[in-house]
């Protein structure tokens, strides 16, 4: 091993290729095909990601408006039913089988392929060769494979409505022993099948772009771009990649014995089934139970890889609109490795009413908690970075502090529900409905909005309406509210998810007013979303131009061409001198200071002097008798209680 | 070597060079094989969990010395796990010819990994042919995905007791009864898996030796595709050792 090969690796390194071909690619003309369909460039495979992820999150939506109806007015008909699902909705009456059919098919949809495919794929792939200063990802044929490989998952997800027996229909985690007998209902048969099948080729995208996302980060970072400079965007990139690369896997060992326990008559999780009107089935030796750990070992790390990237986008976001430096940058990044560490050993949270060991649902609890300490950590953060900023409130700025609240509120939930004890009142309610809800699910969609507010200008190269975003933002942050926090006092009071209908159940029939004010705030929330498709598309087309920098940032995809070239920077690749976030310095005219701005000798960072008091002249304590002393009088104050 | 440790760890992070000094194929093979590790982990877990719920059973789990007890043209001779040693042997020695293949390569002595990759291509190929025995003896006892005969009865117990190394045997079908119903079809999985490795890993081998002898890779001036299918590889020979030791010899 020499240095030679250390510093040049020319044959093997892609960097290098590209600055060997990045200035001729873009003189011959690519064909319709190359260009748009199989692209292998990251940004036109981020804006794949990012339209399928809107086209699936308009499925996913609806589907939640339908059943939001039947949970409103069940005893009324609406002919829109049997327009839309066929037999499904005869005389307009929601079948109590696609109503299941429907809360599954939402959650998959929401949790995979928009709030994982279509937030992480569009922003990993958007920005990640941008800001850490790279031609493309280190594989772009593999990258463009994830996005096909995404895409066909979302075509056989969405074909089960065109099966005879319906979709998967067992709610989002399709649990056995429903999800493992064909019989069980009419989901269960291929419907369930395609879903298996949907999240495998899902599985299988995922860690083509994972690993890409992984390597092109530690392997191709421009020169300066150290670790302790990457924009806060990368780390929650990375990150989410490793568990997703981690978590994936469980998932797909788990989905190939449910396949077998389907298909093959195996009985990894079934054991002594007894089926009305089939009898005593033959199965034995298997637990469900263990269905529900591998799936929660995926499952937990999932929550992080759809929260990450967001709280990611915002740090970024944040900083640039409050023109101050993240407040914090080695605590957010340590933040980030710890929620990603303690991710994994959670899962158990998911399950303490399975009959688990209470001892085992005792630690499942502690590492739980302890979650709310990074938590907390990138909270504070981020409202210290909003104090006495100068903020200004693009569209991007208020999504990403829209999240910062649905954040707060969600998660102090989260500390309820992470009780084994609290658990088993609030198990399986609309407690855990509205707690999930507004934590990952608004807060990850806020998440993904200020990210396509802010970097709108970089992909398409024009500017999004603010009237409209403005309205938009508002509109969605109420009607996320009005919708679940209602919640939180049904799952109080004991109303069960995923029931048909409550207007049959004299305990749960006085909630039927606020069910209608749930489903009218969502209606609200529907029309707010097409407020932003008519923005989205119509900026496309007839936006105002973009500038160069039009938000004033440091990072370095704000340095490429508005129009799109293939290898990013027409010359050479900028070099980076300090970290993202150095906006508002006093020796700086301007108040930001780019990544890749040389600078007249200034600092990396800069340290305000400090006056220090010289006046005083008594007696001074050691500071560490200071903090021992703290400590003997904790023991002290525990003797006397004793 | 000296050159290389005059580069502080501050600029070995500080981007416009790979930090583990590895091309972005080699490092993303790593990263493929953690992720790869985490699959077979989940199954190797199934199967603990499975397993552990038998303690105490009235059907126990059979004893893998009394099931994979065959050798070819060795009828009716107790020889416990000897040919699952066997097959043990051959893949780990494919990955010493392996390992002789990425040195020539370091080396760049074209003919000599032709030479190992072809020593390699066998190995996995014999390995596959031995599973493949494996598993006819396994369904032609009775091994099958939703039941299997595998359960020993109290004369059979008596009779398994009195085996020892070579001897000869014969079961009765008084001897045995249904065992646990995931003993065999876990043993498909977890060997089909692994086997459905060594087989993509046998493919990826003949590709790059064919690169070999196309004389590829001295023109590309480099053998580091030799280096990552010996990666994948030496991996697939990691799970088979896991495999091992917690289906066949506990």
């Amino acid at each position: 091993m020499s240095t030679v090969e250390i510093t040049a690796n020319p044959t093997i390194d892609s960097p290098t290729h590209h600055d060997e071909h990045g200035h001729h690619d873009h003189h011959h003309k690519q064909s319709f095909i190359s260009k748009y369909i199989f692209s292998t460039d990251h940004k036109m495979i981020s804006k794949q990601y990012l339209i399928t992820g809107i086209i699936m999150g308009c499925f996913g939506m609806g589907m939640s408006l339908l059943f939001r109806m039947q949970l409103a007015w069940p005893d009324e008909t609406f002919p829109l039913f049997e327009s839309l699902l066929g037999k499904w909705g005869k005389g307009g009456k929601l079948d109590p089988n696609y109503y299941m059919a429907l809360v599954t098919i939402h959650g998959t949809i929401m949790v995979f392929y928009v709030l994982t495919a279509g937030l992480s794929g569009t922003f990993s792939n958007l920005l990640i060769p941008l800001q850490v200063g790279a031609r493309d990802m280190a594989s772009p044929f593999m990258n463009m494979l994830s996005y096909w490989f995404f895409f066909l998952s979302s075509v056989v997800l969405m074909s089960s409505f065109l099966v005879e027996t319906g979709p998967a229909s067992s709610g989002w985690t399709v649990y056995p022993p429903l999800s493992a007998l064909e019989k069980a209902m009419p989901g269960s048969g291929l419907g369930t099948t395609l879903w298996l099948v949907a999240i495998i080729l899902f599985i299988v995208s995922a860690l083509l772009g994972g690993i890409n996302y992984i390597v092109t980060v530690l392997n191709m970072r421009t020169k300066g771009m150290s670790m302790n400079r990457l924009p806060l965007t990368i780390w929650a990139f990375l990150l989410t990649a490793v568990l997703g690369l981690l978590s994936f896997p469980v998932l797909l060992g788990a989905g190939l014995l449910l396949i077998f326990d389907r298909s093959f008559g195996t009985s990894f999780y079934l054991s002594d089934i007894h089926l009305n009107g089939v009898g005593a089935l033959s199965n034995s030796g298997g637990s469900p139970v263990l269905y529900q750990h591998l799936f929660w070992f995926l499952g937990h790390p999932e929550v992080y890889i759809i929260l990450m990237p967001a709280l990611g986008i915002s740090s970024e976001v944040i900083s640039t609109n409050a023109r101050k430096p993240i407040f914090g940058y080695t605590a957010m990044v340590i933040s980030l490795i710890g929620i990603s560490f303690l991710s994994f050993i959670v899962w158990g949270h998911h399950m303490f009413i399975t009959g688990m060991n209470p001892f085992l649902g005792t630690m499942f609890m502690y590492v739980t908690l302890i979650i709310a300490v990074p938590s907390a950590v990138k909270t504070f953060n981020y409202l210290a970075t909003l104090w006495k900023g100068n903020i200004r409130f693009t569209t991007g700025m208020m999504f990403a502090i829209g999240l910062v609240s649905l954040f707060i509120s969600g998660g102090l939930t989260g500390i309820y529900l992470g009780n084994a004890a609290l658990d088993i009142q609030l198990h399986d309610s609309y407690f855990v409905v509205a707690h999930f809800h507004l934590v990952m699910g608004s807060a990850a969609i806020f998440g993904m909005f200020a990210g396509i507010y802010h970097w709108f200008p970089k992909m398409f190269g024009k500017m999004m309406n603010k009237t409209l975003g403005t309205l938009h933002f508002w509109l969605t942050f109420i009607s996320a509210y009005l919708v679940f926090f209602p919640m939180h006092f049904m799952g109080l009071a004991g109303v069960p998810r995923r029931y048909y209908q409550f207007s049959l159940i004299p305990e749960f029939d006085i909630w039927m007013d606020v069910n209608v004010f749930i489903t009218v705030s969502a209606f609200l929330g529907g029309v707010a979303q097409l407020l932003f498709l008519y923005n989205f598309f119509n900026s496309i087309f007839r936006g105002e131009k973009a500038t160069k920098n039009p938000w004033e940032s440091n990072t370095l995809e704000w340095t490429t061409p508005v129009e799109h070239i293939h290898g990013n920077w027409p010359g050479a690749i900028p070099t980076v001198y300090r970290g993202p976030h150095e906006y508002s310095r006093p020796d700086r005219e301007s108040d930001y200071f780019p990544q890749n701005d040389p600078g007249n000798g200034e600092p990396e960072h800069y340290h305000a002097p400090v006056p220090i008091d010289t006046s005083y002249s008594g007696p001074k304590e050691k500071p560490s008798k200071v903090f021992f002393s703290s400590f003997a009088h904790l023991f002290l104050a525990k003797k006397v209680q004793a | 070597m000296s050159n290389s440790t005059t580069v502080s760890n501050e600029t070995i992070w500080a981007g416009g060079r790979s930090p583990f000094n590895v091309s972005y194929g080699k490092l993303m093979m790593w990263i493929f094989l953690l992720s790869d590790a985490f699959t077979f982990s989940s199954l190797l877990v199934g199967y603990g969990a499975i397993r552990f719920s038998y303690a105490g059973s009235s059907t126990p789990w059979p004893d893998p010395a009394n099931v994979f007890n065959h050798f070819p043209f060795a009828h009716g001779l107790h020889l416990p796990l000897l040919f699952v040693s066997l097959m043990t042997f051959i893949l780990i020695f494919s990955s010493v010819t392996m390992v002789l293949a990425v040195e020539a390569g370091h080396r760049k002595s074209n003919a000599e990994v032709s030479k190992y990759m072809i020593l390699t291509i066998i190995g996995g190929a014999a390995f596959l042919g031995c599973q493949a025995w494996e598993w006819s003896q396994f369904i032609h006892e009775g091994g099958r995905l939703d039941s299997n005969m595998f359960g020993l009865t109290e004369a059979g117990l008596k009779k398994a007791e009195s085996l020892s190394f070579g001897s000869h045997y014969e079961w009765l079908a008084a001897d045995r009864g249904p065992g646990p119903v995931p003993f065999a079809s876990l043993f498909f999985i977890v060997t089909g898996f692994h086997g459905f490795h060594v087989l993509s890993g046998v493919v990826l081998n003949i590709i790059v030796w064919l690169n070999v002898i196309g004389g590829t890779y001295i023109r590309r001036g480099h053998y580091e595709m030799v280096e990552k299918v010996g990666l994948y590889w030496h991996f697939v020979d990691l799970v088979w050792v896991f495999v091992f030791t917690f289906y066949y010899l506990i």
